[in-house]
Parts: C-alpha cells; structure tokens; sequence
C-alpha cells in the first residue's frame, strides 16, 4: 500500500483521485508511526519549493524521509524538495539527490511556467517508464526545473535547455511532470510505481 | 519543446452543461462530467469549465462539479466564473482544479491576482480577459462583456502579468460567436508583449482557423466551444491538420 505523506502542500485530491480511478491502495502519513504501515510512499507537492519545505521540516518526518528504504517517489514540487537546493527562495532542501533546482532564465526568452504537455524521453531503461512509447507525452507545470544530470536523470525533456523530467537515486524516483493529469502515460506510471 | 495545447470550453449553470451539445456517444449531454471525459478520451489537452450559477448555492455546486471531474478525468482542467476571494479558491484547489480562472473580479480588485499568487502560485491563476474594439482601442469588458470599461487590454494584461498571473485566457467580443477565425493581429500583439502563457479565445469556425492562430499568433493553446460541442470539429481530426502544418501537437 502507498502512503502519501501529508505535509499541507495542498492539491492531494488529485493525486489520490487518479489511485482511485487505478485502484491503487492508499492511506496518508502524518507522523513518524505510520511509515510502518505502507511498502511505498508518494510525497506530492505544488507551489512554492521553499515554503513547501519549510512545511515538511515542520512535521519533523524529514530525518525518516532521508533514511527510507522502500520506494518513494516525489512529485513536482515533491521532486524538487529531494535535492538540495532550490534558487526558488534561496531554499535548502533534503539534499537527497546531489543536484540543484534552478529557475528557467529570462534569457532563454521563453514563457514561464513551462506549462503544457511536453515529450519525455526516456535517458535509461527505467521500471518507471515500462510499457511507454519511448518519448510519450506529459503534463508540466513549474518555473524552476532540475539540472540534467547524467548519474540521476532517468528521463529529460526540452524547455530552451534539456532537463530533469524523472530522476533516481536508489529507492528515491522524482518527476516534475504530473502524471495524476497526464492522461494514460501518467497512469501507467503510476501504476508502474505501485509494483516497484 | 511544449505543444499547442487544443481546450474545448464548457459553460456550466447548477452543475449541468448549458450550450446545447451534438455528440453521438453521449448518454447525458447535460452532463459536464460525462463530456470532460469523451474530450479527454478524444485528445483535449485541457478543459475549461465556466460556471454561470447564479444562486447563492453557487459554491457548493462548483466544488461537488469539480470534484467529480477530477475523480474521472486525467488531464488538467481549470474552473472559472464568480471567484471573489481567496476562500473560493481555496476550496476550488482541495478539490482538484489545476487552475481558476478570474475575471471582472481581478479588475475590481487587482490586489486579488497578488494575494491568489502569493497564497497558491502563479500557476494556478489564469486571468482571464473580454476585449472589444473601439475608437482604435481594444477595451477590457466586465461581466461576460456586458460593462465596458476606460481600461486598454494590453496594459491590463501586462498589470496583471507583474502582479502573478500565470497565464492569460484572452477572449475577442469581436470575433466570440462569428467562427470567422481568431483575432490574430490582436493575439499576436498580446503574445509579444508578456512571458507568460497565452490562451486565445473568440472565433473559431474551421481547422483552418486553429493553424492560423498558431502560426500567425504563435499563441499557446487555442479555446473554443460550440465547434466541438456540435462535433463540427472533432479534435482527432483537427490535431492531424496541424500536425501536418508542422504545429507540434501532443499525440
């Protein structure tokens, strides 16, 4: 069973909608004693990366999130709090994952948000990614992205530069896309991180 | 690179689809839910829901409306339509909606973008804006364009781009309802002007009008209605004829 840990980084109903429509059991973690009870965790995320990671120290669950063991996978802003460091506010982040969260600079004259459906292509031969077209299409929405990096990035995608779409450091997965909207692709991974 | 994204509209009122919808397949047409889900099956890449409730019951229909489409669609979707303060949003967002779209309000109360941007994010803000042309000056329009207003559509747009708008949902009065295409001098003119992502709305009539806009306007993602209500336009088709202008459209 997944537990999604609830830390207030708001929007949880549509995560845990798109595990109902996929029949994927749930529950919700708030304190250190219900870690035990689940074999993978999800920790959502959207909004401001420094706030969000201010919310998470103050459930005081972040020294357990570092030492898990079983799987867990980040979203979003959830992704960007497993490295470790944010240029959004400056932020110090779990430093899970040694890379770093940068803003999408005005001098790639680009719209931000990056926000759309954009082609994820897949860097290595990722469980998350089992059973998908090669380059499949994901929903996006942030301002800041993750730095390429050709130790952890499972998957990039395009934005003026070549980015983190997924990432992974031994038990620990992150996608900056959302995969609860991005139609069926979201829902295979999803499902794929479910048997992981 | 990110694709145009194609969001057919659905205006709503006590939960049930108001414009009148052709669909074959449809077991409800009055069932919003039921139509967000064969858009999304059919290759929709967003939907936009404006809620025209005009009771007081208003907010309680719009979060059981939006949770039941995010119980059952996977793609994002925004709700808009009386949204006046950060309370309505709030429960709009634990509910499942992406984004809201403000209008008349964010006029009104310019304050509110700021407040709605510090409170949830720019991504969940979409200022949405009714222009219409006169005396060689493009007008914001209040109340679903019944009021005109002094203000000047760019300057609008730009003021509520530096206070947090995370993209702009821009609707021609000129052009809404005609399907002679969108107004694309117009929509080319706002797109050069901000950096954020712009949604044009007003016009659409044929495919051709969807290339058009894209390549005339370099707009990101076009809205409309009744096209795809009455399955005049089915999305399928429409996302082959761009994709064979070389517009990049998700599969």
């Amino acid at each position: 069973m997944t537990g999604i840990i609830n830390y207030g980084a708001g929007n949880i109903f549509s995560l845990t909608a798109a595990l109902d429509r996929l029949k994927i059991p749930y529950g919700m973690i708030s304190k250190p004693e219900d870690f035990d009870q689940y074999d993978r965790y999800i920790i959502p995320g959207v909004g401001h990366a420094g706030a969000a990671m201010k919310k998470l120290n103050e459930t005081g669950l972040v020294p357990i999130i570092k030492n898990l063991s079983k799987p867990v996978l980040g979203i979003c802003v959830g992704m960007q709090l497993l490295t470790d460091f944010s240029e959004e506010g400056d932020s110090v982040l779990t430093g899970i994952t040694p890379v770093k969260t940068l803003l999408f600079r005005e001098d790639l004259k680009l719209k931000v948000p990056h926000m759309g459906w954009n082609r994820v292509k897949q860097e290595t031969n990722n469980p998350l990614f089992k059973g998908m077209a090669p380059a499949s299409y994901f929903y996006f929405v942030h301002s800041y992205f993750i730095e390429f990096n050709p130790t952890f990035t499972i998957a990039s995608a395009d934005y003026g530069l070549k980015f983190s779409a997924a990432i992974q450091k031994q038990n620990f997965y992150g996608v900056q896309f959302h995969p609860e909207k991005s139609g069926e692709a979201g829902e295979t991974l999803l499902k794929n991180f479910s048997k992981i | 690179m990110v694709s145009k994204r194609i969001i057919p509209c659905l205006d709503v009122k006590e939960g049930r689809t108001v414009k009148g919808v052709n669909f074959v397949d449809l077991r409800d047409a009055g069932d919003p839910v039921e139509l967000a889900w064969q858009y999304s099956q059919q290759g929709a890449d967003e939907l936009v829901f404006l809620d025209i409730t005009a009771t007081h019951e208003r907010r309680k229909t719009m979060v059981e409306l939006v949770k039941a489409v995010a119980r059952n669609v996977n793609i994002p979707f925004t709700i808009g339509g009386g949204i006046n303060e950060i309370a309505d949003a709030d429960i709009l967002l634990n509910s499942g909606a992406d984004k809201i779209s403000i209008n008349s309000a964010a006029v009104r109360n310019p304050g509110l973008i700021d407040e709605l941007a510090a409170a949830f994010g720019k991504q969940f803000v979409v200022i949405a804006v009714d222009t219409r042309y006169h005396d060689g000056k493009n007008l914001v329009h209040l109340n679903g364009g019944r009021i005109a207003t002094e203000i000047e559509t760019k300057n609008w747009i730009k003021e509520a781009e530096e206070r947090g708008a995370g993209e702009i949902l821009l609707t021609s009065m000129d052009h809404d309802g005609t399907k002679n295409g969108f107004d694309n001098p117009l929509l080319k003119k706002i797109n050069d002007a901000v950096s954020i992502p712009l949604i044009a709305s007003g016009g659409a009539g044929s495919m051709q009008h969807f290339t058009d806009v894209f390549q005339q306007s370099n707009v990101d993602a076009a809205l409309a209605a009744s096209v795809f209500h009455y399955g005049e336009i089915r999305i399928p088709d429409l996302k082959k004829e761009l994709r064979n202008n070389n517009i990049l459209v998700r599969d």
